[in-house]
């Protein structure tokens, strides 16, 4: 049983309260989206049937077979049923910058300077992330 | 009553994840000849076999990697990219995805539960995930074998250190260092298989932190979690307890892996058709994993996560060698 000693801080409870939204909320669009794409609703980038002939290529191979996109170059595509996935997978990968900036205003009002610095320079470093700007490939 | 259920349902899930990969790799062992409608390579299964398989063994991963305190990718790039037709660009960005999926599914309750601890993570976490994509940028433009070879003699390393420690379950911390009490890095949890109340302090974080460069990098650079070198470090080096270890690597991946995924993201290393099943599969394993994770015993999850990493360490070691 827990108890007010071993109870979590405040900070970590809203943290975990959006993580716990966010993480369903992610979880139901990457089923929804991959539902659709499944069914052949939306027409794939790749039609679902012709992947296997290319799944196992590099994913440089990849990119210069199909010019499928990269960065955000996916939004661009997002109405085809495989890129349509991106949402989702968009959502969880970015749900992390959610809760570090919901705790921000916690932080700042307990003072908590040293957290409050540590927790601005991690938004920074992930947005730097999903930016876009950082690519790498063979 | 419930530690033995826990101990029957594990054992079942593992023997279960066995058939499955066997199966897999009897499958995908140049069957195709005998089935020239199979539109994948080297395989006897139709296409949408595949994510099917897929989905289950991530469940199943997802259970496990709660419970050792690893992010699935660390089980799930080994296994996928051996036994499945996939590229191994795209395995391991999904190996990214799937470790994140499941510490995003896991860190809600462990947080809540007080056992992943925020005040550990934070600091650990803008280092590690500042390292992951600089590793993350490096293993997309270095030979996979070369990655392969390095990665399973690490996981192998690891767990000798962790197999002969003899004291890790509640680590001997005397004095907290300098900068864990500036920071104010302690806490105090419900220990419910000793029915009791554990406080804990840390030491030796700067050295920890310094690792976790290392960690950071690694973890990007092969595509996988980093679970298997967060819990020695923060365990064994730090002297934080193993079950609060366990929990806080498990959530601290949701950050790490993060900014290594994004990376894989925009370069274009991941395939939805392999990322939607394996998060769905480690999400919902993952969850299940949670509930068992805070009545299980800690020296239990120690021996699993010395298993489960010796299997992957070993497996990526011959991936590599080419055996």
């Amino acid at each position: 049983m827990s108890t007010n000693r071993t109870k979590a801080s405040e900070e970590q409870l809203i943290y975990a309260n959006i993580l716990n939204w966010g993480m369903w909320m992610g979880l139901a669009l990457l089923t929804i989206t991959f539902i659709i794409y499944m069914s052949g609703i939306l027409p794939g980038f790749v039609e679902v049937k012709e992947l296997p002939k290319y799944w196992g290529l590099s994913s440089a191979e990849f990119r210069l077979a199909l010019h499928s996109p990269i960065g955000w170059g996916w939004l661009k595509v997002v109405g085809k049923g495989d890129y349509l996935n991106f949402i989702g997978i968009a959502f969880l990968a970015g749900l992390t910058i959610v809760c570090y900036a919901a705790i921000i205003p916690t932080l700042k009002r307990k003072k908590d300077t040293a957290y409050l610095v540590i927790s601005v320079l991690e938004i920074l470093v992930l947005v730097l992330a999903a930016s876009g700007f950082l690519k790498a490939g063979h | 009553m419930f530690k033995r259920h826990a101990r029957v349902i594990i054992s079942v899930l593992i023997i279960l994840l066995l058939v499955i990969i066997v199966g897999a790799a009897i499958a995908s062992s140049g069957a195709s000849a005998e089935n020239p409608v199979s539109p994948v390579p080297g395989s006897s299964l139709p296409w949408w076999a595949w994510p099917a398989i897929l989905f289950v063994v991530t469940f199943i991963l997802g259970i496990l990697a709660v419970l050792g305190g690893v992010g699935g990718g660390v089980l799930f790039v080994p296994i996928v990219g051996g036994f499945f037709p996939f590229h191994l660009d795209f395995v391991r960005g999904a190996g990214l995805l799937v470790a994140l999926a499941g510490a995003l599914a896991a860190g809600p309750g462990l947080l809540k539960r007080n056992l992943a601890s925020l005040r550990l993570a934070i600091p650990v976490a803008l280092i590690a995930s500042a390292a992951a994509i600089v590793g993350a940028m490096i293993g997309l433009a270095l030979p996979t074998n070369i990655i392969q070879i390095l990665l399973g003699s690490t996981i192998i390393f690891i767990v000798v250190i962790m197999a002969s420690a003899k004291k890790s379950d509640f680590p001997n911390v005397p004095q907290p260092d300098a900068l864990s009490q500036s920071l104010g890095i302690m806490g105090i949890y419900r220990e419910e298989s000793l029915g009791k109340d554990v406080e804990w302090q840390i030491h030796k974080t700067a050295k920890g932190l310094m690792l976790f460069v290392v960690i950071g990098v690694m973890a990007g650079m092969f595509g996988l979690g980093a679970g298997w070198a967060n819990v020695p470090v923060l365990n064994l080096l730090m002297g934080a307890p193993l079950k609060i270890s366990v929990a806080t690597s498990k959530f601290l991946l949701s950050i790490t892996d993060t900014s290594a995924a994004w990376v894989y993201i925009n370069s274009g290393a991941v395939l939805p058709m392999i990322v939607a099943p394996s998060i769905i599969g480690i999400m919902l394993g993952s969850m299940v994993g949670v509930k068992i994770l805070a009545k299980a015993k800690p020296k239990a999850i120690k021996w699993m996560v010395i298993g489960i990493l010796l299997l992957a360490g070993v497996r990526a070691l011959l991936k590599g060698l080419g055996i």
